[in-house]
This record gives structure tokens, sequence and C-alpha cells, in this order.
């Protein structure tokens, strides 16, 4: 079952608080005035078009970019502030799915699955190995994957090898590029499935970057919906939309509606008129 | 009397922005239409009036002088953050070394697979100097002479700078295109989501393993060079063999070979930080990695060179301090 707990109802202690978060490349204002928290054991999708800064709030989370201002404390600590020893210690406790999954290209499947625990923990080889297959098992992957290069994988496969990797430590929260972008429905299906067996067994927070509405719908309690920072106005909140996501159909903003909707027409007009040309990339 | 009087009223069309994308310049001017159909294509949208801003000579010269800052400021930006990432580099190699698993593999990749090249290149070049020297030795009567100027040539400039040019050939673009496809596929940015910092695992192996292994490369190509130089000079062109040898004896000391394994060190580092730090600041693309690759290996020769030069003067004086009877260059 997928739970409907929202920000509002949903009592847990906070892990991520961002406050006031902006970030900028080279003038260009990509994020600004972010305000969010995320409570222990939430699922939240972050939906959005190309260009409005997903998968840069996603790596400003990790600490992996380093905000203009404001700042991002997870677990009360503000990452921008820990030293980098600190912050690897720190990283341990995220995992991560990159968006094409960047496993090490140098590497095996068994030697990418198991360089998380190599790096942090000192176990004998039989056990390294014995977890490794259980974290492939998990996403469907059997024994014949483990001497495989990344190369040979395919997409879907790789996306799950990505995942069994982040998920080695035990994460306490868990953060997923547009983990269903370049996968065919199934296989988006797939990895929907194994977003929510992870939140069933082990008690994960998790962030989800998206624009597919079917995870957003199928995986997340909570959807916050992120605006390109250029195209609003200059006091208007780049969040248009914090909620559940049974109800953002009935969202206030038309804006919300639109990119639900997957309606373009409004849209296409404006970047005809040349005022959005900046995202047209 | 020819005077040159360019009319302004042509020069305005040679001006790049005038030139590049008329469409777009009228676009930014141009007011928001209402009555416009969002499904007319490209070609329905109306050409509109150019807009009145002001171009030409004045203009043209402004965006040159933007330009020119503009390159200053990046060849700064560029020098702090090369700076930087051999600051941190040195940090982390002081605070921690590299696990055996990381550091072997560069070793083999850089030092052995290496070996055979360097061979090669110092083999040919010890020949070539052989062949080139030999007219003009000739001619004086001195042949017996060359393996002194040969094998000093080799062991002090030629040896060192050849094995580290096919380093950073073989080596350091390699590197850039190694680890800027690894930055362009996020892959360093998921080492550090993972705890382990990309300095320390990626970059301070490689640097380690290219210092360790350069002057053995620089001896390799010394040691070619001159059985090669030796050998063409004794066999192919019947030059003494007893006078030659006892020459090169007589003039390159071990002072001349210290100097030779000494730059390369330097080399080494130059190559080593140079190539991952353009992988590291690689632009986004199959063409971001193949730049990386290009400019790693152009400034590092372009480096390996000038520390050569640098080098060159300062241990020039230690050798005068120490034998004060050598001529001196300054």
């Amino acid at each position: 079952m997928v739970s409907t707990r929202t920000q509002t109802e949903f009592r847990g202690q906070p892990l991520v608080q961002i406050e006031g978060l902006g970030v900028e490349f080279a003038r260009n204002r990509v994020l600004r005035g972010i305000n969010l928290t995320i409570h222990r054991g939430q699922t939240v999708a972050v939906i959005g078009e190309s260009g409005c800064g997903k998968t840069v709030l996603l790596k400003a989370i990790i600490g992996l970019l380093t905000p203009t201002e404001g700042s991002v404390y997870f677990d009360d600590k503000n990452l921008a502030r820990l030293d980098e020893r600190e912050l690897a210690h720190q990283r341990i406790r995220f995992g991560f799915l990159f968006q094409q999954a960047a496993l090490f290209d140098s590497m095996t499947v068994a030697q990418n699955v198991a360089f998380p625990l190599r790096q942090h923990r000192a176990l004998p080889d039989d056990e390294v190995r014995r977890t490794v297959l259980a974290r492939l098992a998990e996403v469907g992957l059997s024994e014949s994957v483990l001497g495989k290069r990344p190369a040979e994988l395919s997409g879907g496969m790789r996306k799950r090898v990505g995942l069994a990797r982040a998920l080695v430590l035990e994460p306490e929260l868990m953060l997923y590029d547009e983990p269903t972008t370049g996968l065919d429905p199934i296989m988006s299906d797939v990895i929907n499935e194994l977003m929510l067996g992870t939140r069933r067994k082990h008690p994960v927070t998790s962030i989800i970057v998206t624009h597919d509405m079917r995870t957003a719908r199928k995986v997340a309690d909570r959807v916050v919906m992120l605006y390109p920072a250029g195209r609003l106005g200059r006091d208007e909140p780049q969040v248009l939309y914090d909620g559940r996501p049974e109800d953002i159909e009935d969202a206030a903003d038309p804006r919300v509606a639109q990119f639900v909707r997957g309606e373009a027409r409004e849209r296409l007009m404006e970047m005809r008129q040349g005022n959005g040309n900046q995202y047209d990339g | 009397m020819c005077r040159f009087d360019p009319p302004v009223r042509a020069l305005r069309h040679w001006h790049p922005a005038a030139l590049a994308e008329p469409v777009a310049l009228r676009r930014a001017t141009e007011k928001p239409r209402t009555d416009f159909d969002p499904m007319a294509t490209q070609s329905d949208i109306p050409i509109l009036p150019a807009s009145s801003e002001p171009r030409g000579l004045l203009a043209a010269i402004d965006r040159r002088i933007v330009d020119l800052g503009a390159v200053v400021v990046d060849s700064f930006t560029e020098a702090g953050s090369f700076s930087l990432f051999a600051w941190r580099m040195f940090r982390w190699l002081s605070t921690r070394l590299p696990r055996r698993g990381t550091l072997i593999p560069c070793m083999y990749q850089i030092g052995v697979l290496s070996l055979p090249v360097v061979a090669l290149t110092g083999t040919f070049i010890g020949m070539v100097l052989a062949v080139q020297s030999f007219a003009q030795f000739r001619m004086v009567g001195m042949e017996t002479r060359m393996g002194a100027v040969i094998n000093m040539s080799l062991v002090r400039e030629l040896g060192p700078v050849l094995a580290a040019t096919m380093l950073a050939g073989r080596v350091g673009s390699a590197m850039a295109a190694e680890l800027g496809t690894m930055r362009v596929t996020e892959q360093i940015d998921a080492l550090a989501s993972m705890g382990a910092n990309p300095i320390h695992y990626l970059v301070v192996p490689r640097f380690l393993a290219c210092l360790l292994l350069i002057p053995a490369l620089t001896l390799m190509a010394d040691f070619m060079g001159i059985v090669g130089a030796a050998v063409f000079s004794i066999c192919l062109l019947g030059i003494d063999s007893h006078h030659y040898l006892q020459n090169s004896q007589d003039f390159v000391g071990n002072f001349d070979l210290f100097v030779g394994v000494f730059k390369s060190l330097f080399f080494g580092a130059a190559i080593a930080l140079i190539g991952c730090h353009r992988g590291f600041h690689c632009d986004p693309g199959a063409e971001g990695v193949g730049r990386a690759a290009t400019s790693a290996f152009v400034f590092s020769f372009v480096a390996i060179l000038l520390i050569d030069l640098l080098l060159g003067i300062v241990l020039d004086s230690i050798y005068f301090a120490i034998w004060p009877e050598a001529p001196k260059l300054f």
C-alpha cells in the first residue's frame, strides 16, 4: 500500500531542511529561495520541466554543489560547513542513483556494488560477496552479471545495478535522479516497484527527481513541483505545488495542471514569442 | 597619396553580431505579440524590421575589448583553479597514501606500458643525432668527439624531454580523457556520493605513479639513445669504438645524469597534474572530452619545455657553484 501522508499530516522528525536555497551558475539563476523540510520516512517526488533545477537541488542536498545562498541541513548538520572528511562520513548515510547510473566503467558489476563496502567497511571477501549477491537479488539480477562490465549491460540493468550499489550500505536517505528516464514502460514500472520495495524493506527517506507523473503518483506520498527560476516573476515562489499526489490535478496554479496533463500549447506560444529563449536547450 | 578610408556603412555589415543571427537580434527587441498562432511553423513567423541598436565600428571595437577582458579573466580563473587543484592533491598525498589496489594498476598503465614506446623513440633519437652530427664532425676530423656531444645532449636534455613528451602524449591525454568521461557520466560525482574523495581516489595514485616511474622511463630513454647512437656510429659510420666511448666517458659525468633524472621528476608531476585537472574540469559531451585530452597534451608539452628552461638555468648555476672553473651561463 502506498501511504498518503503529506507534510502537514506527517509527524516524523525532519531529516533534510532546506532554507532559502539559491544556486547560480555563471549569473544564471537555477534555484532561488527554496524552503523545504523533508521528514523521516517520507517519499518526496520533485517534478518539473527540464532545466528547472531538479537535479541541481538533488546535488545541493548531498553536498556535491555548494549553494550560492541559503543552506541545507541534513540531520541538523549544515553540509556546506563540514570539512571533507566529515562530509565523506555523512555521505555514507546517503544513497544516490544517478540518471545514467554512473557505474564505474573500469570495474565489473561485482566491484561496483562492493565499492561502498570496500571503502567504508572492513569485511572479509566472502561476506562482501554474500552482501553483493543479496543486493543484486533484491533488484532482480542473478549471479551471472557479477563479472560483466557496465558497458555490456542494458540501460535497465545498469539502473538496477546502480540501485543495488546505492543501497548496499543501507542508507537513511535515498536520492533518485530521474530513475525511469530512458527506459521502456515495463522497465520503468520495474524501477517504480523496486523503489516501493526498498521503502518497505528499509526505513528509508526518499527524494525522487522525475518528470514522469506515473512515478510520482505511484511511489511518492508528497509531490513538490519546481518551475524554472528564469521564467518566474520577481516575487513568485519557485515551488509551485507542495502536497499530496492525488490533489495535484486540483492545484490552483494553471501551470501545475498544464505540466501534469502534459499540455504544451501555451508554452510553445511563449517560446515562439521569444520569452522562453533561455530555456530552449 | 593612397588613403584607406573605410566606409562606415559597409563596416556595419562586417559586424559579427549582425552577420551571425539577424533574427535573434530582432527578436530581443520585439514586443510580444498577442495574435500569435501557436501552431504556426518557423517559416510563418513574419520577419520584422531590423532594430536601430548602435552597431558598426565602435560596437565592434567594444566587443573585441570585452572579448579580450574575458580571455584575461578566464586565464586567471584557470590558473587559480589549477593551483587549488594541485594544493588539494598535495594535501591528500600528505595525509593518506593510496591503496595498493589503486596504485599498482596506475603504475602498470603509466610505467610498464609506456616502456616500449619510450625505448623505441630513445633509440631513434640517438641514431638521428649520430646521423645529423656526423657530417659536421667529419669535416673538422673530430668524429670521435661525437660520443661526448651526443651522449651529453641525450642525458641532459633529449632523454628526459623525450620521455616526458611521450608520457604526456600517451598518458597525460589518456588521463584527461578518462577522467573527463568520468566527469561527464557523473562517475566522479558518484565517487563523492559514496564518501570516497575523488582527488584522493583518482588523482593521487596517478600523480604518484607518474612521479615514481618517470625517472625509470627517462633512464630507459637515455640508455636506448646511448646504445642506438653508439651502434649507429660504430657499426654503420665506422667511427673508432675505443675513442668514441672514451670521449663519452670523459665528458659525461654523474651530475649530467642527475640533472636529467631530476628534471624528469618535475615533468612527471606536471603531466599528471595537468592531465587530471583537465579531466576534472571537462566540458560536457564528447566534444568536451576530446578538448580536454588535446589541451592536456598541449599544456603539458608547454609546461615541460618551460620547466626544462627554468631548471636548466637553476641547475647550471648549481653546477657552477660546485665546479667554479666550468664555463658560466650568466
